[in-house]
């Protein structure tokens, strides 16, 4: 091969890409509007340019994103012609579940995972492409492309479809679905890299700014508006930090960091000591909370 | 040896890195050995030792080291790998996973393949895409079986670079002579290989000797440590050399002054210009454009994802392979393959499955088994009816249409296909193309004046197969019998098959284990199908327990000359009825394989007519068919 590994990962994706488009019914991608959704829908467009995407988007809105994640993902359905579909759970949202009252696990269940389930089962997808990678996390590491669920939407370890050379099974029962990844062999290296090397854009929150923050647990929560219950003796303090991961901004840590630019981006991470996920509040409960999560059919 | 080994990628290779120069490749590789052998901790030291770790998760590491580790005080790398909680538990892996790491030279992808429970079909699975193998072999034990196993599943799908790892060298006093040993009983066996090249290092995972830095304990070794070898060598594959292959995966058609064929170019290297043939139509044209987003191309070569256009407007689909003009693929609907097994239910001879090659999917059937190879003592072949889970055995298969293929062994990307169950929907089989039996144009069917619409216009009926299926005792072949005499009194010509005139004849050699049973109604399909051609109504009546075969007989007529009639009565019934006495042989174990009682019956799901014989007569349910085909008989 003369080509270099962002090439190769590239290349792997857009065939992966076109072979959903092509064997199934009722593609969609679901779209976190973070990074690595934002390399994902990128690729799609490569996929099948001059061709539009021959499917929707779609984006689980819980809610409490930050909100230049939102004026973002709207963005870029305007400036790609991207036919989005925006899906929050009416029923958790009428009763008020949010990250404080009912703890950030089942606000997880009910706001992300349940509306997850729901919105597919609803628009009756029988394929749904996700961000995630295989270097992110144990349980992912030997997740399939091509990710069976049951109709339920489960995910069993156990019964997942061998995968040889770049020959994927996409053949399903009327209701049974398939998760693909098409990132699955990037790592976060090469997102950050291949984000600079193509030029595309990512949401501001990346990047390091004065934002206000208050510390909890030793975590930096941005107040991101005026539904943030403060304690007593917490007030929001200006200081220049930025996101490695997005997600609701109550559970989503911030670092501090002075990196304006992709190329400072991208140094701090090949100095960085903990990865990524860290961030991400809802992997700490145990070790094989991700693991126990894929299995109720969180993404 | 690279920075790495001392820390982390300096500030400066991160400017680089972070540059357009960064011109890294991506070695992907597998590791072959069991967790005695140490695999998942020479794994775990390379992620270890290339700063792959990240202080959060060796934190959560050395939590579960405490909880499930085997090496005491010390942290368990080998604990790093086991992802899912059960195999955590269980203290093995039972799976594919898949690793990175990078150093400044190059990308790693490591797939981690278990030396355990169904190792054939993982294994295969992940040398796959893979190529170069590390082979573990404990130095205390040298050469042993799963040692020859490794190498021929890694022959037989095609990596052709292997680096012995020979670890535990600390617990043999680090002995030049145990690894000359090793190195050449390896060398002898690898004669029936075809590597291109075999590398062994002495290392030690546990304590990192060769593995990232030379061992200061083995003074006597001179050659590379394993991730600087790693890191250099050259594995490019000659995809490049080879005859261009373009399968065509999504025609992208945005508007009518644009129609372009996506795929991923699987070998060779073409230019604008240049003359491709659509392997199957055999018709030709050049390429105009090589497009892509940013921007057109002057050339491609294997492995680039792109969209092209041609000169003409030829008809071309997803599933047809574009190729070089001179240097055509072989399309044939007859093949000669080895097949590895993956799933719990076996092969059956006969049994339709669908294949999927390339973009290329049809239905296919495993004509014969010719033999099986034994994984660990490859040179010896059994004979055998059907593959077991993690069996490989040589076969012929026929396919519904003609594919277009080459050989596995000169093109890993287009000889290489899988099989999916037609019901389970399950990924069933790996196979590798070694050649085609014959041009499928060959074997066309004659066209002959006389065909079955001139026999059944003279006959004056619609010629018909009217399946009855059900348990034994049902009623089948009474119902037969009364739906032919009503049938006979119209002056329609009919045949009924059954057990008694079947079995005793033209199925004399068969029994009833499951792949007797397929065989069975296997000829007792094609027979019918050269009777309906003969333009008669054909009444077949088996019990026909599985759903596959039932279906098989369907596709060999052609749309509504099949009807399946399930004959829909109750074990229970059948058994008080028993009017041969079977059911209480069954029952005393003096039969085997009885339908019911210790075989299965797949019901129908969609049965063209439904009898439920506890609720009708006999008569009735005669009555019933024949009212079905008048109506149906325009």
């Amino acid at each position: 091969m003369s080509f270099t590994h962002l090439k190769a990962l590239e290349y792997e994706s857009i065939h992966i890409i076109r072979e959903v488009a092509s064997e199934f019914q009722n593609p969609v991608m679901l779209y976190s509007i973070g990074k690595d959704s934002a390399v994902m829908l990128h690729l799609a467009r490569k996929a099948f340019y001059p061709s539009r995407l021959p499917f929707p988007l779609m984006h689980i809105d819980t809610s409490w994103k930050f909100r230049e994640m939102i004026e973002f993902r709207d963005k870029m359905a305007k400036d790609y012609e991207l036919d989005l579909i925006v899906h929050t759970n009416e029923s958790g949202l009428a009763h008020n579940v949010n990250p404080f009252t009912h703890g950030s696990s089942l606000y997880t269940q009910i706001m992300k995972t349940d509306a997850l389930k729901e919105a597919l089962t609803a628009h009756k997808f029988d394929a749904a492409f996700g961000g995630a990678r295989r270097d992110e996390e144990k349980s992912r590491a030997k997740e399939r492309i091509f990710s069976f669920r049951t109709a339920n939407h489960g995910w069993d370890p156990k019964n997942q479809r061998p995968e040889l050379w770049n020959l994927f099974n996409t053949r399903i029962k009327p209701g049974e679905s398939i998760r693909v990844f098409p990132l699955s062999n990037w790592t976060e290296q090469d997102i950050w890299q291949y984000i600079m090397l193509e030029k595309i854009p990512i949401v501001p929150l990346y990047f390091a700014k004065e934002r206000p923050v208050v510390e909890r647990d030793g975590t930096l929560i941005m107040v991101d508006d005026d539904r943030l219950p403060l304690k007593d003796n917490e007030v929001p303090q200006m200081k220049l930090v930025r996101f490695r991961t997005l997600g609701c901004y109550p559970l989503t840590g911030a670092i501090e960091s002075p990196a304006t630019t992709l190329e400072a981006i991208f140094e701090e991470m090949l100095v960085a000591r903990t990865s990524e996920r860290q961030g991400r509040m809802i992997d700490h409960d145990d070790s094989a909370s991700m693991e126990k999560k894929k299995r109720e059919g969180y993404f | 040896m690279t920075d790495i080994a001392t820390g982390n990628i300096s500030a400066a290779d991160g400017r680089r890195l972070s540059q357009s120069e960064d011109k890294r490749d991506i070695l992907h590789f597998l590791t072959c050995g069991s967790v005695d052998d140490g695999k998942s901790t020479l794994i775990g030291r390379l992620l270890y030792d290339s700063k792959t770790i990240f202080e959060d998760q060796m934190s959560a590491l050395e939590a579960v080291s405490r909880k499930h580790g085997t090496t005491g005080e010390d942290i368990d790398l080998a604990l790093l790998l086991d992802g899912l909680q059960a195999e955590q538990e269980q203290g093995i892996t039972i799976d594919v996973a898949y690793r990175f790491f990078a150093t400044d030279k190059r990308k790693f992808v490591v797939a981690d393949t278990p030396g355990h429970e169904q190792y054939t079909r993982n294994m295969a699975t992940g040398a796959s895409n893979c190529d170069l193998a590390v082979i573990l072999i404990d130095a205390r034990k040298g050469v042993l079986t799963q040692t020859r196993r490794h190498s021929f599943i890694n022959s037989l799908l095609g990596v052709r670079h292997v680096v012995l790892a020979i670890n535990k060298m600390d617990l043999v006093d680090y002995s030049q002579a145990t690894f000359d040993g090793i190195l050449s009983d390896y060398q002898a066996l690898a004669e029936s290989f075809d590597f291109d090249s075999i590398m062994a290092i002495p290392i030690s995972a546990r304590f990192g000797d060769n593995v990232v830095v030379q061992s200061n304990n083995m003074a006597w070794y001179q050659g590379p440590s394993l991730m600087s070898y790693l890191e250099t060598i050259d594995v490019a594959k000659a995809d490049r050399a080879l005859p261009f292959r373009f399968p065509v995966q999504w025609v992208n058609r945005p508007n009518l002054n644009f129609r372009g064929f996506s795929g991923t170019v699987a070998s060779g290297h073409a230019r604008v210009g240049d003359e491709l043939v659509v392997a199957k139509s055999g018709k030709t044209s050049r390429i105009k454009s090589i497009v892509t987003m940013d921007g057109d191309l002057e050339e491609l070569e294997a492995g680039q994802a792109v969209t092209l256009t041609l000169e003409d407007e030829i008809d071309i689909s997803r599933g047809d392979m574009l190729s070089a003009s001179k240097q055509r693929p072989c399309v044939t609907d007859q093949i000669s393959a080895h097949l590895i097994w993956m799933d719990n239910a076996r092969l059956l001879v006969g049994r339709p499955y669908l294949v999927k090659m390339g973009t290329q999917q049809v239905q296919a059937t495993v004509t014969a088994l010719k033999h099986k190879l034994d994984v660990n003592d490859f040179s010896s072949r059994t004979a055998g009816k059907a593959l077991e889970m993690n069996e490989i055995g040589l076969c012929n298969l026929s396919f519904a249409e003609p594919l277009a293929m080459d050989a596995y062994e000169e093109n890993r990307n287009t000889g290489s296909f899988i099989l999916i169950d037609r019901f389970s929907n399950q990924t069933v089989a790996a196979g590798l193309v070694r050649f085609g039996l014959r041009r499928a144009d060959n074997i066309h069917w004659q066209s002959v004046d006389v065909d079955k619409f001139a026999r059944s216009k003279a006959l004056g009926q619609r010629p018909r197969l009217l399946w009855f299926t059900g348990l034994s005792g049902s009623g089948k072949s009474t119902i037969a019998n009364l739906v032919e005499k009503l049938l006979h009194q119209e002056g329609k010509h009919t045949y009924l098959l059954d057990g008694d005139n079947v079995r005793h004849g033209l199925n004399r050699d068969l029994g009833f284990t499951d792949i007797d049973r397929v065989e069975n109604i296997r000829r007792v399909g094609e027979v019918s199908k050269l009777m309906v051609d003969a333009g008669l109504i054909v009444l077949s009546a088996f019990i026909s327990p599985y759903r596959a075969e039932r279906q098989l007989a369907r596709e060999m007529l052609e749309e509504g000359e099949f009807v399946e009639i399930f004959v829909d009565t109750p074990l229970e019934i059948c058994e008080a009825r028993d009017v041969k006495g079977l059911y209480a042989k069954a029952r005393s174990g003096a039969i085997k394989n009885f339908t019911g009682i210790d075989a299965p019956y797949e019901a129908p799901l969609d049965p063209d007519i439904h009898l439920k014989t506890d609720e009708i007569s006999a008569e009735e349910a005669a009555a019933k068919i024949v009212a079905y085909l008048m109506e149906t008989a325009g």
